[in-house]
């Protein structure tokens, strides 16, 4: 059903279509409206059976979805941002306990400095921890890659991160369809776990392994991760069968046939970067884009045949691995190891900075003609930079850098 | 029938001897249906007191749970050397998630019962000092806050020995770590610091707080049976020598543990809503003394730069206890546990 609504709460309702029977729930931006809205449903009577737990952390909330997984419950959390990086260890550990827990990552910006704002850092910092990782393009991809999450996680008895943009799209209203109970009941079929703690049939799960078996177990997980990559595309396909749309799947490519540059990207961004794009198309240039829906597993061959016919390849990420740069556009040069392509990485909308078409359409034009830095931080302000450059050469206590930078911006604001 | 005390002189111990009990009061341990759920061949030190404890508790939380039990372990010395993959010394469900989230992972799986509708299921979580004193307290507050249908259970052993016996805010003044050194002025664990966790879980007024240690066996027993008759949070804090952590002979284990419950060092009590509701009394009250002179430990107190007044202020702090808990107070009947060891 079609209904005008906030990103976050229509990831509550479809999470709550998916029955889930152990939600773990702690604050933060831009996460919070999912667990609020999810809270609601339970305590309203919605969603039964379910048990709602208000824990005291992140690192909590993914403990309780372990211990809840283990004992057979379909489980479910939301985080973001500083919250991922609390609960990592825990984060680590359910995929290596092989737990099919579903979380929302509502990307957001990791600190010092602190940063509420909406960029990749955080999900990316977890890239591996041996989770899957999706990310939506759109409110309805949300939707929709959660259902498909679910389905993942249990058939292959891996845990499943929904990665979507903090604020972008958890705080959007749009039109979205959020499917019917009897869609997703056709779709998700109840939870058989691989493995279960019951008194009836004793196990013991999260022994010890030293390294007589500790590859071997470590490779399998990377041999599921693999098969993930098959799976993917045959889940997207059936749920187009029960719902009628289009979603999921590994990559998905927007006027690549000719693209003689492609951008690569992930996330909301990539409605900008297709307008961008046609806008490009008007002006004459072979120009095309190459989404990624599934980043863990990196789909290395089917980017490789996506980006085959491309001169150059624009990465565009939100986030950066300091001191050498992107990470997304290391994954795609994995991916293009024998070719001869040029692969540029364009940094853009750290910390909430918004991405524009008109600073793209600089950059890939930039790119066309050959003038791009291979690695380009977008709309960086140099001046500010520099200032805050000489001022450490030139004296020890300069005091904490970002008031020094925020005190330098506003200084040209007011000159301006 | 009128009511006959049944006093027991075994030489040189306290033991109760099981056949001298009615059949209701004997040791998990002495029934042919015991679970074993720690079972043999596990890799633990000679005269583990962890070992011990955690035989006798998990197999009477078994039974008190009519077979129906879960149990959650916090990494640490319990954790490694009853699973070395690929055997188990458990024969209950299992599961080792981290080091600091066995409460949480706990109140997940309590959290699955429930929503199953398997009630009948009960939880047990388990884990040393540094595991519930210190990495794991954020998780194990949460979980007594929430009041979730969880048993802790704390195998107290006063410092990190899966590591190398480095401290914890369970850790003794004056005692000896390889993080407290017996150096400089203030040799060993300094005073004025650590946490007591029994209090601490009491003033979360969850329904049922509890001591015990693996010289009384028998009160550790009725302790975790008394626990699973209540819903919701508790916490059971038992007392485990640690043979090679305290340089302390193995067949001392029990000794060790008794003599901190008759100096005073270690209260043994039961707590109900936030209230003691019953001490085990100290019998034949001895100095700190003895109980710190069979520990290496504590050897720089002793040496040939003996420090008295470090021992005076250890004294000094089981005179407190037994002040604060009443220990000698043999004025009052010892009417709450039914079986004094």
């Amino acid at each position: 059903m079609f209904k005008q609504i906030e990103g976050s709460q229509a990831v509550a309702e479809t999470v709550a279509l998916c029955r889930p029977e152990v939600i773990c729930a702690y604050p933060i931006s831009p996460q919070t409206h999912i667990v609020e809205g999810l809270g609601a449903l339970v305590k309203g009577g919605q969603l039964q059976p379910c048990e709602f737990i208000n824990v005291e952390s992140e690192f909590a909330a993914m403990s309780v979805a372990i211990g809840a997984s283990a004992a057979g419950a379909r489980s479910y959390t939301a985080t973001a941002s500083q919250g991922l990086l609390f609960m990592t260890e825990a984060v680590y550990n359910a995929s290596g306990l092989g737990l099919p827990i579903v979380m929302t990552v509502a990307n957001r910006a990791i600190g010092a400095p602190i940063n509420i704002w909406n960029d990749h850092s955080d999900s990316m910092s977890q890239r591996d921890c041996g989770w899957i990782q999706l990310f939506a393009e759109s409110n309805q991809d949300a939707v929709d890659l959660h259902i498909q999450g679910f389905r993942l996680a249990e058939e292959l008895s891996l845990p499943v991160m929904v990665c979507m943009d903090g604020f972008i799209l958890t705080h959007a209203y749009e039109r979205i369809d959020v499917p019917s109970q009897e869609q997703v009941d056709a779709f998700l079929p109840s939870y058989v776990p691989r493995q279960v703690l019951d008194p009836a049939q004793p196990v013991t799960i999260g022994a010890m392994v030293g390294p007589e078996a500790f590859t071997e177990v470590r490779y399998l997980a990377h041999a599921k991760q693999l098969q993930a990559l098959d799976l993917i595309p045959r889940i997207g396909a059936e749920f187009s069968k029960v719902f009628g749309r289009d979603a999921g799947g590994l990559l998905r490519a927007y006027r690549i046939e000719d693209a003689e540059t492609v951008v690569v990207a992930l996330g909301s961004v990539l409605g900008t970067i297709k307008d961008t794009v046609d806008t490009l198309r008007v002006a004459g240039h072979k120009i095309g884009v190459l989404g990624i829906c599934s980043f863990r597993p990196f789909p290395l061959q089917a980017v490789a045949q996506a980006l085959a016919g491309a001169q150059r390849i624009v990465v565009v990420e939100k986030s950066f691995s300091v001191g050498i740069g992107g990470i997304v556009a290391t994954d795609v040069r994995m991916a293009l190891q024998n070719a001869q392509q040029q692969v540029f990485t364009v940094v853009a909308g750290l910390g909430g900075r918004p991405i524009t078409c008109a600073a793209l359409q600089r950059a890939f034009s930039q790119a066309i003609e050959g003038r791009l830095e291979a690695l380009h931080f977008l709309d960086l302000d140099r001046e500010v930079v520099e200032r805050e450059l000489a001022r450490e050469r030139s004296e020890r206590r300069t005091g904490p850098t970002a008031v020094n930078i925020l005190r330098d911006k506003r200084a040209a604001w007011r000159t301006r | 029938m009128s009511f006959s005390p049944a006093k027991f002189y075994q030489t040189g111990t306290f033991t109760v001897g099981n056949r001298l009990l009615p059949e209701d009061l004997r040791t998990v341990q002495a029934d042919t249906e015991r679970t074993n759920a720690l079972n043999s061949g596990h890799r633990a030190c000679q005269g583990c007191g962890e070992a011990l404890g955690a035989r006798y508790a998990v197999d009477a939380a078994v039974q008190a749970a009519g077979g129906q039990m879960i149990a959650v372990n916090a990494t640490g010395c319990l954790e490694v050397f009853s699973t070395p993959y690929p055997e188990s010394s458990w024969q209950v469900p299992w599961i080792h998630s981290l080091f600091g989230n066995a409460a949480a992972v706990a109140t997940g799986v309590a959290a699955a019962l429930r929503v199953k509708q398997r009630g009948n299921v009960r939880v047990l979580a388990q884990g040393g000092d540094g595991g519930t004193t210190d990495i794991g307290f954020g998780c194990l507050s949460g979980m007594f806050e929430r009041n979730d249908d969880v048993l802790y259970i704390c195998y107290d052993n006063e410092a990190y020995m899966n590591t190398g016996v480095q401290r914890s805010s369970a850790t003794p003044p004056g005692a000896r770590t390889a993080t407290t050194m017996p150096l400089g002025s203030e040799p060993g664990n300094v005073f004025g610091q650590g946490k007591n966790l029994p209090l601490i879980a009491m003033a979360h007024e969850i329904p049922y707080v509890a001591t015990a240690t693996v010289a009384g066996l028998h009160d550790l027993e009725y302790k975790v049976r008394r626990a699973m008759e209540i819903r919701g949070a508790r916490y059971l804090h038992v007392f485990v020598p640690c043979p090679l952590g305290w340089g302390a002979a193995p067949h001392d284990t029990i000794r060790l543990a008794r003599l901190a419950k008759e100096s005073g060092i270690f209260p043994v009590f039961e707590a109900e809503h936030g209230e003691v509701v019953s001490v085990l009394k100290i019998r034949n009250k001895v100095p700190v003394d003895d109980y710190l002179r069979a520990q290496k430990r504590f050897a720089h107190l002793f040496g040939s730069h003996p420090r008295p007044d470090i021992v005076a202020r250890i004294q000094a702090e089981a005179d407190r206890n037994v002040r604060r808990f009443g220990l000698l107070d043999a004025a009052e009947p010892e009417a709450a546990a039914p079986v004094q060891p």
